[in-house]
């Protein structure tokens, strides 16, 4: 029995599993180069650089949810913003997992004094900072704008942070001083291209999944609790 | 939803700043308060090393006690406002007013406070700068930019509860790519530097200070009236 509305509604999830096992089965068997000290360590690109651009997406969306309130005023781009910011906190500490298990294998430690690792510590630093905003203040409506104001602030200074980190980065050993490892043409290997543009595409979507599913059952939850607290609350007169 | 900016009107600054000024001159705790916990820290830094510290301490320092004093000094800025008062600027002033006011009286505070931490620092801990225009220049942008990173942080986290916590935990990633810049600069300056070599690395702290005004400008009007 096929609903052709369920179908349009949900193919991009499919397609996204489908793109996972993909890289799963093309990430660990598909033929990759040879290199002194990485070897066979590089398949870990479609991993740990999908993560980080996954996060900087959907951290990205998030800060347009948060204008869109502050322009708009509805709640519920709120909400949406703050389950951006909590994804991106999963594929942030995600992206520095599997940092810190490649750097354990080409450089010797889990943890180098390197300006870009450190870098991606103040990010998660200052999303955790956002979600310690909401927590300390009690008013809904007041708590909703100071984070959407902070939102925007932090992610424009980041992005600044991202753009002056390889200044700094003189002594660094992560790839990429100019910017984007393994983005510019030359960097990669063809045969690998096959499966990096596929792991881009597909953590996209699994971000983008994953931030829907946060929002809608936030919204169910939060949907739930006014109910309770509307046939709660005695009405007088 | 009152967002939505109006222009400005630069005689309210002009007001809201001599304001700010006059209080500070009348009750003088808060400029008093400061320049004890500059003196008491950089007085604990001179009793911990006992004698020539290495240039790279010296500036870390500097700019440890520096950050602190400014998340000390800004954190007043809206925090000691109180909420009756807001009522009376909510019916004269637009928030684009506020905020310029501010952001330009917490610089003049913080330009003070960088001048005498330099003297203090010189006289406890000796004078290593070498180019010492060039260490001036870059406190002046520095003391700029911390004040205008931190003011608007300094608005958010004083409509929340646990407000020094908050400011500080806020504060710290924001300002750390300023920071870092800052201390770039100033440990070139400390060896001699000329300027050229380091006109990018300015040039980038510059941007830094233009991108923080411009985003308080457009955002502190969302939270001005809560």
């Amino acid at each position: 029995m096929t609903d052709m509305g369920t179908w349009k509604a949900h193919w991009w999830k499919i397609l996204g599993v489908l793109l996972i096992v993909y890289i799963i089965v093309g990430g660990f068997l598909f033929e990759v180069p040879e290199l002194p000290v990485i070897r066979q360590s590089i398949r870990n690109i479609y991993f740990h650089v999908g993560m980080w651009f996954g996060m900087i997406f959907i951290l990205f969306v998030g800060v347009v949810y948060s204008l869109r309130f502050l322009l708009g005023g509805r709640t519920l781009d709120d909400t949406r913003a703050l389950s951006a910011v909590q994804t991106g906190l999963l594929f942030g500490v995600l992206g520095l997992l599997t940092g810190m298990l490649w750097a354990r294998f080409t450089w010797g430690a889990f943890w180098v004094n390197d300006p870009k690792l450190n870098g991606a510590v103040v990010g998660i630093i200052t999303y955790l900072a956002y979600i310690l905003l909401r927590a300390s203040v009690d008013d809904s409506h007041k708590r909703a704008r100071l984070a959407a104001v902070y939102n925007v602030f932090a992610f424009v200074l980041f992005f600044v942070f991202i753009m002056i980190l390889p200044r700094m980065a003189t002594s660094s050993i992560h790839p990429g001083v100019d910017g984007n490892p393994a983005l510019a043409t030359g960097d990669l290997a063809p045969q690998m291209r096959l499966v990096f543009y596929p792991a881009m595409a597909g953590w996209f979507i699994m971000a983008w999944w994953l931030f829907s599913l946060l929002f809608r059952t936030r919204k169910l939850r939060d949907g739930i609790s006014e109910y309770e607290e509307t046939i709660n609350t005695p009405t007088h007169g | 939803m009152d967002g939505g900016w109006q222009v400005m009107k630069y005689t309210h600054v002009k007001t809201l700043i001599r304001k700010e000024l006059t209080l500070e001159w009348r009750q003088k705790y808060a400029i008093g308060g400061v320049v004890l916990y500059l003196v008491s820290m950089v007085f604990v830094a001179y009793l911990s090393f006992e004698g020539i510290i290495p240039l790279q301490t010296w500036n870390a320092l500097f700019w440890l006690i520096m950050l602190f004093a400014a998340m000390n000094t800004i954190l007043k800025a809206f925090v000691q406002e109180h909420g009756d008062r807001y009522l009376y600027y909510y019916s004269l002033l637009n928030p684009t007013d506020f905020i310029v006011a501010k952001t330009i009286y917490n610089a003049l505070l913080m330009l003070l406070m960088g001048g005498l931490g330099l003297v203090i620092f010189i006289a406890f801990m000796g004078n290593p700068i070498q180019s010492m225009g060039l260490f001036v220049v870059n406190i002046l942008l520095g003391m700029t930019g911390l004040a205008s990173v931190l003011t608007l942080i300094s608005a958010i986290a004083s409509g929340a509860k646990n407000n020094f916590t908050l400011m500080a935990v806020l504060g710290f990633p924001l300002v750390l790519p300023l920071l870092l810049m800052l201390i770039r600069v100033s440990s070139a300056a400390m060896g001699g530097s000329a300027f050229v070599p380091l006109a990018a690395d300015i040039l980038i702290i510059a941007m830094i200070i233009l991108i923080a005004n411009l985003l308080s400008f457009l955002l502190f009007p969302y939270i001005w009236r809560l």
